[in-house]
């Protein structure tokens, strides 16, 4: 029976989110036809960039897939308690301004690992940017989508600043930081391939949330105050209002980590294109997961392999990789339509399963 | 006053919609998708045309938004966030796939109100401007006295404010929002159009930078009043304009800054004016 459960759980959760997924590379198809490309080959040329070989599923697409996981951990814990932090972008900016600034001005302590100072100086900093939405939202009834929005848009600018001025490499010639010394950097976790420990660590990460929120009070707390804040309130035991300004920290936390272990495992320096908009594709991941987040793992992987195969079909094809933004769009889009459609294809086949109100992904 | 004329056209529109109770972030794709449409289409129609283009196709991408908030009753802040992603994907694929790197279309050019534009000081910056500038003016006026004096206003509110007695009067909020979703795309449409023609004759990928979200920003710092959003509009307008002023003076002040200084001024400027009027009540919700 339990293996029956688990098979169904398995087809209610996995099959739509496979569906979405071939759904979207079809319409990628027909929409790199229509602009007059061979679809085939550039299909072809992005699954190669993406999967063809140990290197581009290891240096292209799971280095990808790491920042997601990092940045789809902190969406789906602000998002599963109703916080619509959407600040997740400057999150991740600030957690890899805060990583550059302690990797070059810090000084080495024998005994301590680097990585780590490194990454806590990112997860600091990414606290404190979304720290400030919490504040605003606690002290000063801001909404957060508005406050998030707009610290991401500061945040751009910080990094356009620093790169220019305090934080530049010392020629002054480049818009860019200088790297990180080696003590600071986030070790490889395989020679000749560009997949640092963050990867490793997001795993586990996604594994502590995982126990946090359906065996822990604490994830309880976070899910009944996403669920119905109201209730929560009335019943006396939850403070809603603190909760959600943790919960906001805590995201801000991974994001900050997730632009920390970027700058630290990958780039080493700061610039301005550090981020190709991970902290809005990290929305999409999130969902298509349904906010669960071992889920999310897996579909990181998935966005990880869409943005490599984008940057192959550019490269190889002349497709362009803003293609790939559309899709991310159109997943979004499926998951929020999903529960509607299914709910009409019951009525409409009163045979079939009775459809579970599923609002998890609109929760 | 030319920097104000797109950040005005969007936050009146989306004024609009939180007035109904929705909020849309995607305007921001959508002032992407209406620049390019605008630039294509300015180029074989000229620029008129290309700013009712961009407000269409405004229309249809914003319908998108509609039928998923209203009918599938989805999240709002999340269709609202893919549709951003698609508004900006789709912009920057589009211009590539066109291989549409060509010359700079004809702008709009300034209209002088006779008599009015001699005026001292005041004259040149509000009666000397291009027509989509008298075309926000009046259209803001418009907006207020819609919202404060018709039938369609009061119900408009109401959406927002208390949807039980917009059903209790028998009248459908899914059919008011809806209709306030397409104003809202129309004019975000128009806005991105502006850009093109109205500003910089070309288009260039992320070149809404930001205003959509800008635009949000904006009506949550009028407090949802046509009157706070025109200052709001006024006051980023200028900001954005000293930027170009800080450039003309000399590279002292770093521009990085000078970009940044008008969003740290609103996330300060926010809890203060908490108390100059209210959100709309249900702003994000199904209104159930």
């Amino acid at each position: 029976m339990r293996l029956l459960g688990a098979a169904r759980y398995f087809a209610r959760t996995t099959l739509p989110a496979v569906a979405v997924g071939a759904g979207l590379i079809g319409i990628l198809g027909v929409v790199i036809a229509l602009a007059g490309h061979d679809a085939g080959d550039a299909l072809i040329s992005g699954a190669q960039a993406a999967f063809g070989s140990s290197d581009a599923l290891i240096s292209a697409t799971l280095k990808r897939a790491t920042p997601l996981m990092w940045l789809g951990l902190a969406v789906a814990v602000a998002f599963r308690a109703g916080v619509l932090n959407i600040g997740a972008e400057g999150q991740f900016l600030v957690g890899a301004v805060c990583a550059s600034a302690a990797g070059l001005y810090l000084p080495e302590l024998p005994g301590v690992g680097g990585p780590l100072i490194v990454l806590a100086a990112g997860a600091l900093g990414g606290m404190a940017w979304a720290g400030s939405a919490g504040w605003l939202l606690r002290r000063h009834g801001v909404n957060e989508v508005v406050s998030t929005l707009l610290l991401n848009l500061l945040a751009s600018q910080l990094v356009g600043y620093l790169v220019r001025g305090p934080l530049q490499e010392p020629s002054r010639t480049y818009p860019q930081s200088s790297a990180v010394p080696e003590y600071f950097r986030v070790p490889l976790l395989l020679d000749g391939y560009r997949l640092h420990a963050g990867f490793l660590l997001a795993i586990l990460a996604a594994g502590i949330i995982a126990l946090l929120t359906y065996r822990h009070a604490i994830g309880f707390r976070w899910r009944v105050v996403g669920l119905g804040p109201l209730a929560a309130e009335s019943a006396g035991l939850i403070d809603v209002g603190a909760t959600r300004v943790r919960v906001l920290l805590l995201s801000g936390a991974f994001a900050g980590i997730a632009g920390a272990g970027e700058l630290a495992g990958v780039t080493y320096s700061l610039f301005e294109g550090l981020s190709p908009g991970y902290g809005y594709t990290a929305i999409a991941v999130a969902l298509i997961a349904r906010l669960h987040p071992i889920g999310l793992l897996a579909s990181a992987i998935a966005f990880g392999a869409l943005g490599a195969a984008g940057d192959g079909m550019q490269r190889n094809s002349g497709v362009p990789a803003d293609l790939t933004v559309v899709v991310s769009a159109g997943a979004i889009l499926a998951v929020l339509a999903y529960p509607y459609v299914r709910a009409r294809w019951a009525v409409m086949n009163p045979a079939t399963d009775p459809p579970a109100t599923d609002r998890a992904a609109n929760a | 006053m030319r920097a104000a004329v797109p950040l005005g056209l969007a936050a009146m529109g989306e004024l609009v919609v939180q007035r109904a109770g929705v909020i849309n972030i995607g305007i921001e794709g959508i002032l992407a998708v209406g620049a390019l449409v605008a630039y294509v289409v300015a180029e074989s129609f000229g620029p008129g045309v290309a700013m009712g283009a961009g407000a269409a196709v405004g229309i249809v991408v914003s319908a998108v938004f509609a039928v998923l908030v209203v009918r599938v009753r989805a999240h709002q802040v999340i269709a609202g966030t893919a549709i951003a992603m698609l508004g900006l994907g789709l912009s920057a694929a589009g211009h590539r796939l066109l291989d549409h790197s060509g010359p700079a279309v004809s702008t709009i050019t300034a209209v002088d109100v006779p008599l009015l534009a001699d005026l001292p000081v005041l004259g040149r910056v509000l009666f000397a401007q291009q027509w989509p500038f008298y075309v926000m003016v009046a259209g803001l006026g418009v907006v207020a006295w819609t919202l404060r004096r018709t039938t369609l206003g009061v119900v408009l509110r109401a959406c927002g404010d208390a949807p039980a007695a917009v059903r209790g009067a028998g009248r459908s909020i899914d059919a008011v929002r809806a209709g306030a979703i397409m104003f809202g795309g129309a004019c975000a449409g128009a806005a991105g159009a502006f850009l093109v023609v109205g500003q910089a004759g070309v288009f260039v990928e992320g070149m809404s930078a930001g205003r959509g979200f800008i635009a949000i920003a904006i009506v949550a710092l009028g407090r949802w009043s046509v009157p706070g959003v025109a200052i709001a509009t006024v006051i980023f307008g200028l900001a954005s304009s000293l930027q170009f002023a800080v450039q003309a003076l000399g590279a002292t002040v770093p521009y990085n800054l000078v970009l940044g200084a008008p969003y740290a001024l609103t996330l300060l400027l926010l809890p203060l004016t908490r108390g100059a009027g209210s959100s709309p009540r249900v702003l994000g919700s199904h209104g159930e």
